[in-house]
């Protein structure tokens, strides 16, 4: 019977949920690095029990952990980010030029085909990536040669890359995502990148549709059809269908479409998963009340999923990485909150459960399907 | 023979119990006990102090025999009761709550 691996990162140290296919009896491991700020922890899908973690903290800095157990046990491997030449400034919040300064690693994608491949995206934002198996790593520096950098900007969270997909069969193209400089697809494995914010609107930059400076949140995809993106921007739920060159909104009867991830259902296309967030100033959920919204459209048209959830004096956030899917028939869908709560939902969405509810602060949730 | 103490995260990465006892070469310094800590605890390099630079981290500060020598060059001579054995070189992070 198949299994899943839901790998949480926290503010306060990484842990490991699993169950069965059945989703509802859990165990739980951790905390792993506890005191120790896990950005993300994600599997290779070429070998799921090759596992990377990002630890850091403010006091001692960036390290990097890998398991080849499945997150039984870990050893650090390379931790040094070093851009490519010297790197030059991007904006201040005040629009001032700082230096590019290296601060924490985000996210980390492990490649669809070879588990010692792992791309790495870093704050102020950069894109690397191993491919010793995390022993060292090297910028792309093309992303930042994109000649835009100078007018990034750091969003509330810092200037991270937050988002990194990689094309099914194209392994040459991949998409990312800034705050607050956009979105960027590159076509030609990292060497050179173009911004894809066409259609994007924002508000509190000074030309509302610039080439880059939006504040991106979230960024998905279905493998199935790799041409249709979907984005949660800071505000404004977004679509493209030709690969972001162009992107028009979908938020439609949502309540509000200020909010930080965004997820698409493992065997459907057109369903997708959003968790709207009251404003850019209260992030928490819209009167009280933490709902899941799900179009079965591919936007526009969206429903509440509360079932099981709390539907009073909830004040909790979910961050951009801490919504995930696993791929068993029913489609599971998973989120963790600021609060500590990780809820499951075996059902699509239909009704959820906490699988944990007292964790530390939920910085990201990846789930693994396993045989 | 220096001593050192670590806090309690270095530690665990280290995977040290106790002080940490290290034969240093040369005239102790904080820079020298950090050549012989990292030379022997990999790990910790970049925990401390930026690899490429030396600067210490912002939220790290070097105690010993109740001074602060957080900003003193990192060559200065450690204190003699350090050199002695006497006292340990206290290697902290920043009170920052959380």
């Amino acid at each position: 019977m198949s299994r899943v691996r839901v790998l949480v990162g926290t503010r306060k140290g990484a842990f490991v949920l699993t169950s069965d296919g059945t989703r509802e009896n859990w165990s739980v491991s951790g905390p792993h690095f506890g005191g120790w700020e896990i950005y993300h922890v994600a599997g290779s899908p070429a070998d799921p029990d090759r596992l990377y973690a990002s630890q850091s903290t403010a006091w001692f800095g960036q390290l990097i952990q890998r398991s080849d157990d499945g997150g039984t046990t870990w050893e650090p491997v390379g931790k040094d980010f070093d851009y490519e030449g010297v790197p030059g400034t991007h904006q201040f919040y005040d629009g001032t030029e700082v230096p590019w300064e290296f601060t924490r690693v985000w996210h980390l994608e492990p490649s669809l085909t070879d588990p010692d491949t792992v791309y790495a995206g870093i704050e102020d934002a950069g894109f690397f990536r191993t491919v010793d198996g995390g022993q060292s790593w090297q910028e792309l520096p093309g992303l930042r040669a994109h000649g835009s950098g100078p007018q990034w900007q750091p969003g509330a969270g810092g200037l991270c890359l937050h988002t990194i997909i990689q094309h099914p069969t194209d392994e040459d193209r991949l998409f990312i995502a800034i705050s607050a400089a956009g979105a960027f697809r590159t076509d030609d494995g990292a060497k050179t990148w173009q911004a894809i914010n066409r259609g994007l609107k924002s508000d509190g930059i000074p030309d509302p549709d610039a080439e880059v400076g939006h504040c991106v949140h979230r960024i998905a995809m279905h493998p199935s059809r790799p041409d249709v993106l979907f984005m949660q921007k800071h505000w404004d739920v977004m679509r493209s269908d030709d690969a972001g060159d162009n992107w028009y909104e979908i938020s439609g009867d949502l309540p509000t479409d200020f909010g930080f991830p965004i997820a698409v259902h493992a065997h459907e296309p057109d369903t997708v998963y959003v968790v709207p967030i009251t404003s850019d100033s209260l992030h928490y959920p819209p009167e009280g009340k933490l709902r899941v919204y799900r179009s079965r459209a591919g936007g526009n048209e969206w429903g509440p999923l509360t079932t099981g959830l709390p539907q009073q004096d909830c004040y909790v956030n979910v961050l951009r990485d801490a919504m995930a899917v696993d791929s068993l028939d029913d489609c599971a869908v998973y989120f963790g909150t600021t609060g500590g709560q990780v809820y499951a939902s075996p059902d699509a969405g239909d009704t959820w459960a906490p699988i944990v509810s007292n964790l530390p602060s939920v910085l990201s949730v990846e789930v693994q399907t396993l045989p | 023979m220096i001593r050192v103490k670590l806090p309690t995260h270095l530690r665990n990465l280290a995977h040290v119990n106790g002080e940490v006892v290290l034969d240093v070469d040369g005239e102790a310094s904080v820079s020298s006990v950090l050549e012989a800590l990292e030379g022997r605890y990999p790990v910790l390099r970049g925990t401390i102090r930026d690899q490429n630079t030396g600067k210490r981290r912002a939220f790290v500060r070097y105690f010993a025999c109740e001074q602060d020598l957080s900003h003193d060059p990192a060559d200065t001579p450690l204190p003699k009761q350090v050199i002695a054995g006497e006292e340990p070189l206290l290697i902290v992070g920043a009170m920052a709550g959380g």
